[in-house]
């Protein structure tokens, strides 16, 4: 016998919930960025709090948007493309 | 014995054994092998002769035993992977695809590293052939034709350096002549270096479930081996490396297949690996090599994951699945232990091992390097640890009530989950057993904060264009389009202009040509005469054509015609008299 469907994610007050957390996480990373001592300082950026969060979040969007376009305009096919 | 050949000779026993027994035996042979490793002594051992070359079997350092190691734990959590299999047939080819990876890995020479490569392009092939579709025949041609090519390229290379420095002994080389680039080719080309890419990304995901897992683990990851080996410092693989490990991140944006997905990881993670042999530091090294460990348990353990997926619902596009979590959330939950590993999540194993090269790569101010392996970190995270697992287990409910995987699946992911938190926790398990004097610390504040930045607002980047990012039904061409569609354009040259031209060869050359000479050889005295005529009618002016071309006509209606042709006596014996005289004068002259 199937044992009981998890549904956590069904009921939009966790949801909810999780994206509440989530903005909290990010705040938090950043805001922890202002009191750490930089041991390896490599580049200059690595003085400037909250750059890394920038960072992450140009280098996902520039990914994407990257990837979407250059599939888009030439390298996807459809699926019989080769048959 | 050397592990690597406990595993290619205990295949012979596979067939032999039935049931439970053989299961036991198959679990025996990396415990076996693992105890070989243990005893190993440092040095060249197992030498043998041939042809009067020496073929060094155990080629000891710390190198050669690190890489063992991960081998020989990976073969143990494979095969309980896989222990359900009935077939014998997958297991026989796993056994000799490991064996001869070890075999790679302690070869201390050209000769035995050449043997031991083949017969890994060889048994790999059947384990993407097992899986009996015509997609995974065809790829499975495809990767071992590239394979064949890879394999000629470096036996051709080693060829030329055996003869130019009379030692088959395989240690660093310097990346100059024609012989260190085709051993080069050949190495890259299993490392999956763009171009020589494709194989990777076409054929894994046509591989059995179980195969698959164990195709993930051992081919790059020997290539990286030997380019540790071989061409630590060569600049070129900077490049490569750090273009590669871009690239992969790109091309896993547009697949839909969750295996495909995957396999552009292996050869993005396998970037960073090949651009740390290039820059060739002790940092950079200890780098590539603690990569390789780490990542065959977590790519292994993410093939494992899509794997289970795959094999309990029978599909492995993300557009139709979706809302798995439901039923399987132990696999969730173990896939998400190897995705945060491969995201290098502080705590998880790519935390310890991936910064190594990245930081070697800052260290030397190669800020595009360093530029293109950061961006790339980003990707990796967004794919692996939030697109596939996302689409597979979350977002819409796709309808598909499957059951957790088999026991033994769960298993072999919980050994390989254990080892990822292990190595993040505990990185000095790994570290120890690097081959180079380096000391790094991966858990500073800085480190821990920057990366979860990264990771975190990636993440954040991903929820804002989610609606951009769910799995598309096309396929992507990659180079491989150079072969399949290359082939075909191939074969429409061979079927229309070249056949075309050979018809007409052959009705020349068998047709035209023997017939025209029984027809002159008939009467070759009336020939000339046509000949000569036709000659004539060309240069004779306009008065006299219609005369000659009655001429021709008649001599051709004629043709053969009697071909018995009289001459008087006479005449001949005139001509040989004067034949004689001119001899003779010629004769005399010359004596005198």
């Amino acid at each position: 016998m199937m044992k009981k469907e998890k549904d956590f994610f069904e009921k939009p007050g966790n949801i909810r919930l999780l994206k509440i957390l989530s903005y909290i996480c990010l705040a938090i990373i950043v805001a922890v960025d202002f009191f750490i001592p930089r041991e390896h300082v490599y580049y200059p950026w690595d003085h400037i709090p909250g750059f890394y969060a920038l960072f992450g979040l140009i280098a996902c969007i520039l990914i994407i948007v990257i990837a979407k376009t250059l599939g888009k305009k030439w390298l996807m096919k459809k699926e019989d493309y080769y048959d | 014995m050397p592990p690597g050949l406990i595993f290619i000779f205990g295949a012979i026993l596979i067939p032999l054994l039935k049931g439970r027994t053989r299961q036991a035996y198959l679990l025996l042979l990396p415990v076996l092998a693992f105890f070989s490793l243990l005893n190993m002594s440092e040095g060249a051992g197992y030498i043998l002769n041939f042809l009067g070359y020496e073929l060094i079997l155990a080629r000891v350092d710390k190198l050669s035993m690190l890489f063992g190691y991960v081998f020989v734990i990976m073969a143990f959590i494979g095969f309980i992977y896989s222990i359900h299999l009935k077939e014998y047939g997958q297991h026989i080819a796993a056994s000799l695809y490991i064996g001869s990876s070890l075999g790679v890995t302690f070869a201390g020479d050209f000769i035995t590293l050449f043997i031991f490569w083949e017969i890994m392009a060889l048994s790999s092939t059947y384990l993407i052939w097992a899986r009996k579709t015509k997609a995974s025949h065809d790829a499975g041609f495809r990767y071992l034709l590239v394979h064949i090519f890879g394999g000629l390229s470096l036996l051709i290379g080693i060829i030329i350096n055996v003869a130019e420095t009379g030692s088959t002994a395989f240690n660093f080389m310097e990346l100059s002549g024609l012989a260190s680039y085709l051993i080069l080719i050949g190495f890259i080309l299993n490392a999956a270096v763009p171009p020589f890419s494709a194989w990777l990304s076409d054929a894994y995901p046509e591989a059995t479930v179980t195969g698959a897992v164990f195709l993930s683990a051992f081919t790059t990851k020997t290539a990286v081996y030997v380019l540790i080996r071989s061409f630590p410092g060569a600049e070129i693989l900077i490049w490569l490396g750090a273009i590669m490990a871009f690239y992969g991140v790109i091309f896993a944006v547009l697949a839909n297949d969750i295996r495909r997905l995957l396999a552009y990881h292996i050869i993005s993670q396998v970037g960073y690996m090949v651009a740390g042999v290039g820059i060739g530091t002790a940092l950079a090294l200890n780098g590539s090599s603690a990569h390789a460990f780490a990542h065959i348990l977590y790519k292994g353990l993410l093939f494992m994951g899509a794997g289970a997926v795959l094999h309990m619902t029978g599909k492995s596009k993300l557009t139709e699945l979706g809302g798995l979590y439901k039923t399987m959330p132990v696999t969730l939950t173990l896939y998400m232990i190897g995705g945060l590993s491969i995201s290098a999540f502080p705590l998880f194993s790519g935390f310890v091992s991936k910064s190594m090269i990245v930081t070697a790569a800052a260290e030397k101010h190669l800020t595009i390097i360093w530029l293109l392996l950061s961006i790339s970190s980003a990707g990796t995270f967004l794919h692996t640890g939030l697109k596939l697992p996302f689409f597979t287990f979350f977002a819409k409910d796709s309808g598909i009530r499957a059951r957790e995987a088999p026991l033994n699946m769960l298993i072999a992911m919980g050994i390989a989950s254990f080892l990822c938190i292990l190595i993040g926790v505990y990185p000095d398990v790994l570290y120890n057993l690097l081959p180079f004097e380096a000391s790094y610390a991966p858990y500073t504040a800085e480190h821990i904060v920057w990366t979860l930045q990264i990771l975190l607002f990636t993440a954040l980047g991903f929820f804002l264009l989610l609606k951009h990012l769910g799995g598309e039904a096309y396929i992507t061409m990659d180079t491989d389009w150079f072969y399949r569609r290359g082939a075909r354009a191939f074969m429409w040259f061979v079927n229309n202009p070249m056949a075309w031209l050979s018809s007409k060869v052959n009705n020349i050359v068998f047709d035209v040509i023997p017939s025209s000479l029984i027809w002159a050889v008939k009467n070759p005295y009336a020939v000339m005469r046509i000949a000569s005529d036709t000659l004539l009618l060309q240069l004779s002016g306009s008065d006299k054509r219609a005369e000659i071309e009655q001429r021709i006509k008649n001599e051709k209606d004629m043709y053969p015609g009697n071909i018995n042709i009289y001459r008087p006596v006479g005449l001949t014996v005139l001509l040989i008299t004067l034949f004689l005289m001119a001899y003779l004068l010629v004769f005399y002259l010359q004596k005198g």
